[in-house]
């Protein structure tokens, strides 16, 4: 059994670097509740693709930066990013037959366990609770997928990222 | 987690590691900053000269009343003399700007482009050109995280300013709204009251603007009045932050002397702050 060199890191991380740049790019108040959680998506998409190479440390180390890079409480998104990379890592394999469709749904599961994860985090440390408006992300995520998937495929593809 | 939340052991990785995703936060401002160089670039003539007339106005306006102040200063202190007390009246301050970034959107809080490289401390008192804005809660090498006063991890010691009454004005996660829990029912407190740092917790000097009280509810049951006010600083308009050093009287004597020389941007900033002790012991963050 020969391993195949891995190639294309760089561009993985870039697309990390990008989704944690739309995280914290300033939007107008109204929009700010809708903004998807981009880092989630590209995590999810990386681990579909690539669960030898991409899986749960990945997802820690993505939580920790983007907690820095917010100010939550250190730990808050390592938790649940690295849990989101588990349970795509165990359905890895069932995920990939599905129709875009039905991936859309299964990926607004998985968003909706991140938001929640981080609810309990933050209600823990007695943080007010949010407004409904606070499940209104995963469902623009969920529309966002298809879009996503296509692009991240193609730039896979491109640079022959494996 | 529960480490960073309950200790803050974890503030030094969390120093380190921003250090090197602070280039994301920079990026992330490059659209902001860029119109608004450019606006500056191509300003028109005019407008520029009426902004320069406008503020030349307000300039001469401010030094007249500053020249009432150093006489009421004087006095002040010549009547606290009488009285055998100390009291302290100069503080030193740093004007930083805000770094265009979206934070965690369920906390109350700024980034500003200034760090520890500028002697900023945990802790550290920050205004905006009307009143306290909050306080630094993260330190990092070039920026830091500041704590706006209306996050509801926030309290503040204040007094109102017309008839001294003592109260703690806490953040209700709200912008433009904060809670004065625990004001018995009777308590001399009216709309349009002015409240100003008491400087009891001894992180904030005492007198500085705070909020203007909008509104008082008492209900005969309750124990306690609603009471609810409104920050004069404006948290989510402004773009420029002052940090303050609360000076002692040995401190004052120092800067005093380094006055005589031509003050340098340099010197200014790498002047060392109070010691932090006198700061941590203070409990103002719940």
């Amino acid at each position: 059994m020969t391993l195949a060199p891995s190639r294309g890191s760089l561009v993985i991380f870039i697309t990390f670097v990008v989704a944690l740049l739309l995280t914290v790019i300033p939007l107008p108040d109204w929009a700010q509740m809708f903004r998807p959680q981009w880092y989630t998506l590209v995590l999810i998409y990386w681990t579909l693709a690539l669960p030898e190479r991409i899986g749960v440390g990945t997802g820690w180390l993505l939580g920790i930066a983007l907690d820095v890079l917010t100010g939550t409480l250190l730990g808050q998104h390592a938790l649940s990013l690295a849990l989101i990379a588990f349970v795509t890592y165990q359905m890895h394999q069932r995920i990939r037959l599905f129709p875009l469709w039905q991936q859309s749904l299964t990926v607004l599961v998985l968003l909706l366990i991140e938001r929640m994860i981080s609810m309990w985090v933050m209600g823990v440390a007695s943080q007010p609770p949010a407004s409904l408006l606070y499940w209104a992300a995963p469902l623009v995520g969920m529309f966002l997928w298809p879009w996503v998937y296509i692009i991240l495929r193609d730039l896979r593809r491109k640079f022959q990222v494996s | 987690m529960v480490v960073d939340h309950r200790q803050h052991h974890l503030e030094t990785v969390r120093a380190f590691l921003s250090v090197l995703v602070s280039p994301l936060h920079y990026i992330a401002d490059l659209p902001l900053s860029a119109t608004n160089w450019l606006t500056n670039t191509f300003a028109s003539h005019n407008r520029l000269l009426n902004e320069n007339r406008e503020l030349r106005k307000e300039n001469i306006l401010l030094q007249a009343q500053q020249q009432k102040l150093a006489a009421l200063e004087a006095e002040n202190m010549r009547l606290r003399d009488l009285l055998e007390s100390s009291f302290k009246i100069g503080d030193r301050v740093l004007v930083s700007e805000l770094i265009a970034v979206d934070l965690d959107p369920f906390k109350q809080q700024v980034l500003i482009n200034k760090g520890s490289s500028s002697g900023i401390y945990q802790g550290q008192p920050v205004l905006d050109a009307n009143a306290v804005m909050g306080q630094v809660i993260h330190v990092n090498r070039f920026t830091s995280t500041v704590l706006l006063l209306t996050d509801s991890s926030h309290a503040l010691p204040v007094q109102v300013n017309r008839n001294g009454l003592r109260t703690v004005a806490m953040g209700t996660g709200k912008i433009g709204e904060l809670e004065l829990p625990h004001l018995p029912n009777n308590a001399d407190i009216q709309v349009g009251d002015l409240l100003v740092t008491s400087g009891l917790g001894g992180r904030f000097p005492p007198g500085y603007p705070v909020a203007e009280i909008t509104s008082v509810k008492t209900e005969p049951g309750q124990h306690f009045a609603h009471v609810t006010a409104r920050p004069t600083a404006h948290l989510d308009r402004t773009r420029e932050a002052l940090l303050v050093w609360t000076l002692t009287p040995f401190e004052e004597y120092q800067s005093d002397l380094a006055e005589g020389e031509p003050p340098t941007e340099e010197s200014a900033e790498e002047a060392t702050p109070p010691e932090a002790d006198a700061v941590s012991s203070a409990e103002d963050v719940q």
